[in-house]
């Protein structure tokens, strides 16, 4: 081992780890894409990638979360339909996911 | 109420602005490349909405922080460094008092793994920052999160064009998570259990709700079904959060080769 122990500085540098991480994966996709040519089918791709990155985030976390989750998704989506609100489809979300928890579910 | 703090110093300037161009500069070209304080205002004033639920996340990482006997300097220089709220809350999960160099690389893996999907969310919006120059580019994307992602998009499919409302909007919301860390480290006890009030909820409500501004009719939804699939599949086999980018590929390249214009 040429690296001295962390020691003490071991959470510093832990946080120091995520942070440079992070950054790393803020800048790379932005630094990626001014490479690769805007081309019909990139364009495309890159079109359909937010409603994507929406639906993969949220339907397998549902399925980690159990059915009370996915009630309380539907109804912030609801409320977003109707009021086009975040604020608004957060309060409801939370209230119903609140609610069903302390009902037991 | 936190979220106008850090525009009080623009304020003033925004209202110059106001008075010289609207609001939201959609007639834009797109050479033009604006970034306004008028732009940032609107970007504070868009971020505001979504202030109650960070700062609700960010007690609650304040408080798992505390927990696991991190200090406060530490919670706090975590969440102004890292400000990513999902991986800092996954990182309390494998947080130990004693760090050997494994255990740090492993922890960075673990949070880039989790913050992968900022990769896709960059690629997302490049075409719109590409106007703008490496060192801007350098420094808003530091401040570039799930709820800036969200706005950004928002905002730029309805034809704005002036990238001050994606730093305005990452600047408070920066400050209102570095800002609610705190209280959350020294109130620590009180929300024991986050999940009683649905936080660990707040992320994925949002991007539920992000569905309805993105929704372009049946056709449109048919990579996202791909998507949603790819996604479940990846979840099942494994663990983690690669599912996020394997479905969201997914999802883009079904886009690519379908044949509707984007």
């Amino acid at each position: 081992m040429t690296l001295p122990d962390p020691g003490t500085w071991g959470p510093m540098l832990a946080i120091a780890a995520m942070a440079v991480a992070t950054y790393l994966c803020r800048i790379s996709g932005v630094a990626l894409m001014s490479v690769i040519p805007l081309t019909p089918h990139v364009r495309r791709g890159l079109a359909a990638l937010p409603g994507s990155i929406v639906v993969a985030t949220v339907l397998p976390l549902i399925e980690r979360l159990g059915v009370a989750a996915a009630i309380a998704l539907l109804v912030a989506i609801g409320s977003m339909i109707l009021r086009r609100s975040e604020l608004l489809a957060l309060l409801t979300g939370m209230a119903a996911i609140s609610a069903m928890r302390a009902l037991g579910f | 109420m936190l979220a106008r703090h850090p525009c009080a110093l623009t304020q003033a300037r925004a209202f110059r602005f106001w008075a010289a161009m609207p609001p939201e500069p959609q007639t834009q070209s797109p050479a033009a490349a604006p970034i306004t304080a008028g732009g940032m205002w609107l970007g504070v004033r868009k971020v505001s909405v979504l202030v109650p639920g960070i700062v609700v996340f960010a007690v609650a990482f304040g408080a798992a922080a505390a927990a696991k006997g991190m200090s406060l300097l530490e919670t706090v220089l975590m969440s102004g460094l890292v400000y990513g709220g999902v991986s800092q809350l996954v990182a309390m999960e494998i947080w130990r008092p004693e760090w050997t160099w494994g255990a740090i690389a492993g922890l960075a893996v673990v949070t880039a793994t989790v913050n992968a999907r900022m990769i896709l969310q960059g690629a997302a919006l490049q075409p719109w920052f590409a106007q703008y120059s490496k060192t801007l580019n350098a420094f808003h994307l530091f401040f570039y999160t799930d709820a800036n992602w969200l706005i950004g998009t928002r905002y730029h499919n309805e034809g704005g064009r002036d990238l001050g409302v994606l730093v305005g909007a990452g600047l408070a919301l920066w400050l209102v998570w570095v800002g609610a860390t705190i209280p959350g480290h020294m109130l620590g006890a009180l929300v024991s259990d986050p999940r009683r009030y649905g936080i660990d909820l707040v992320m994925p409500i949002f991007f539920a709700a992000m569905i309805v501004p993105l929704w372009r009719g049946r056709r449109g939804a048919v990579p996202w079904v791909v998507a949603g699939l790819a996604a479940l599949v990846t979840a099942k086999l494994f663990d983690g959060y690669a599912f996020i980018i394997v479905g969201s590929l997914a999802g883009a390249i079904t886009g690519a080769f379908r044949d509707d214009p984007a």
